[in-house]
């Protein structure tokens, strides 16, 4: 068995904490680091639901060790309303009812936001497969798509006014 | 659920990997993207004592033609595959396996070397690298050799590299005029195995079909070719008869296991249908078609 000192950059903010080996990045971030919006759900590596961006990357933090992250960049759902604000993903998924039991949404939104930035205007195929890594067993996913639509065109919009 | 306890080493070289590996040989796993691995130490399928993570070694990371070949890094994350040009221009087989391993998440994690390392006959990779032809570059404290892939995989989880060898590239021989491939995978849902699926290259002269290879995906103990469906294909031309036979074969002669995804028979048709699709695809491709 090995402890070791891992720091990493969460929302911004650099955190330095010893974790055994096994630990998983999952566990780290919701039992050592208390963030709590970052769900588990099928401990199978198939539902999502723990989905956090890695340097940009969204992956399913069930399936890497904390010890791994060690250096990394890490975002998870709690750093998307920066000053009280809704992101426009978030505010895709109120406006559009992307949610009915909301267990999948944080990884879905996270999932989503990690493939906006590599592909910021998607065709709704695009989107499908872009969230096909994440399961959602209420809305039957066309709400996600839309909420996600509405985040990109709001994103683009953004981005164009700002130029 | 929580894994066994192991010690953990993250190499920066790899020459300290191999070092690792060494000291440890029998201990230890080597943990490339994980996305096997951690799951099934969840599980508690694996409770390897030492792991040594090789995530840090980004020399090799890359996709790139040099000679007479792709060479791909083993430590390339399977989304670097979706999304290189090269891989997109001119290996459609590898293109269109990349794009239907797992799911999005998991590409951005998983590797191309610890899918085929891992040999299940379950994963993509196996099919097409059979397919293709490709070699598999290992390292080990003697030295550094290759190992054609018809000779790699030797059992279910097993394969030719020794415990203190990495595999650390593979190859892919460049594909001569008048070739084409095509991965046809049916799945249950995005980021299942799948129920059955056939990689198909070849290379047509003339009219005729001059070469031909078929890796098949889930039905069998150890990831095979279908070298009887080959055999259908090689001097022929191609036509529906001929497609048939061929799909008929591979079904004949692959070996699936009835599970929760189908039963025998069921998985047999359905790879005598991959088969089909595969071979129309890649006959289509090879004269230049999408």
């Amino acid at each position: 068995m090995s402890e070791h000192e891992v720091t990493l950059t969460i929302n911004g903010e650099k955190v330095t904490r010893s974790v055994e080996a096994r630990t998983l990045l999952v566990h780290f971030i919701r039992e050592d680091l208390s963030l709590t919006g970052t769900h588990i759900g099928c401990d199978t590596t198939s539902c999502g639901a723990c989905t956090v961006l890695i340097c940009g990357k969204p992956i399913k933090s069930c399936t890497m060790f904390a010890v791994q992250a060690d250096g990394a960049e890490i975002e998870t759902i709690e750093s998307l309303a920066a000053g009280g604000e809704l992101h426009p993903l978030q505010e895709g998924f109120w406006e559009k009812h992307g949610l009915q039991c909301g267990y999948c949404t944080p990884g879905m939104i996270m999932s989503a936001k990690g493939f906006l930035a590599e592909n910021p205007n998607p065709t709704e195929d695009e989107i499908r497969h872009g969230i096909s890594g994440n399961l959602c067993r209420c809305t039957g996913y066309n709400k996600i798509v839309e909420a996600i639509q509405f985040a990109a065109e709001k994103l683009e919009a953004a981005n164009a006014g700002g130029e | 659920m929580i894994p066994g306890a192991f010690d953990y080493h993250s190499p920066r070289s790899l020459d300290e990997a191999l070092s690792l590996l060494k000291q440890h040989a029998g201990d230890a796993k080597i943990l490339a993207g994980g996305q096997s691995l951690i799951p099934a130490m969840r599980f508690r399928l694996a409770m390897p004592a030492i792991l040594i993570d090789i995530n840090r070694l980004n020399d090799l990371r890359y996709v790139e033609e040099r000679g007479d070949h792709l060479a791909i890094g083993a430590m390339t994350r399977e989304h670097s595959l979706e999304d290189s040009s090269i891989v997109k221009s001119s290996y459609p087989l590898l293109h269109d396996t990349a794009v239907v391993i797992a799911d999005p998440l998991v590409r951005n994690q998983a590797t191309v070397g610890g899918n085929i390392a891992h040999a299940d006959p379950a994963n993509d990779h196996p099919a097409t690298m059979l397919a293709y032809n490709a070699t598999v570059v290992a390292k080990g404290p003697k030295g550094e050799r290759t190992i054609a892939i018809d000779d790699f995989f030797t059992g279910l989880f097993e394969n030719a590299m020794a415990d203190d060898e990495i595999l650390t590239e593979i190859r892919i021989p460049k594909p001569a005029a008048k070739s084409g491939g095509a991965y046809t995978k049916l799945e249950r849902k995005v980021g299942d195995y799948a129920i059955s699926a056939a990689a198909v290259q070849v290379r047509l002269d003339g009219d005729k079909v001059a070469e031909a290879r078929i890796g098949l995906t889930n039905v069998s103990a150890v990831p095979m070719r279908a070298k009887g469906a080959e055999a259908e294909l090689v001097g022929k031309s191609i036509s529906d008869v001929v497609v048939e036979a061929a799909g008929k074969a591979a079904a004949a002669e692959c070996d699936p296991s009835p599970d929760l995804r189908g039963g025998v028979d069921y998985k047999r048709d359905i790879t005598r249908v991959m088969v089909k699709r595969s071979i129309q695809r890649a006959v289509a491709r090879a004269k230049g078609g999408k």
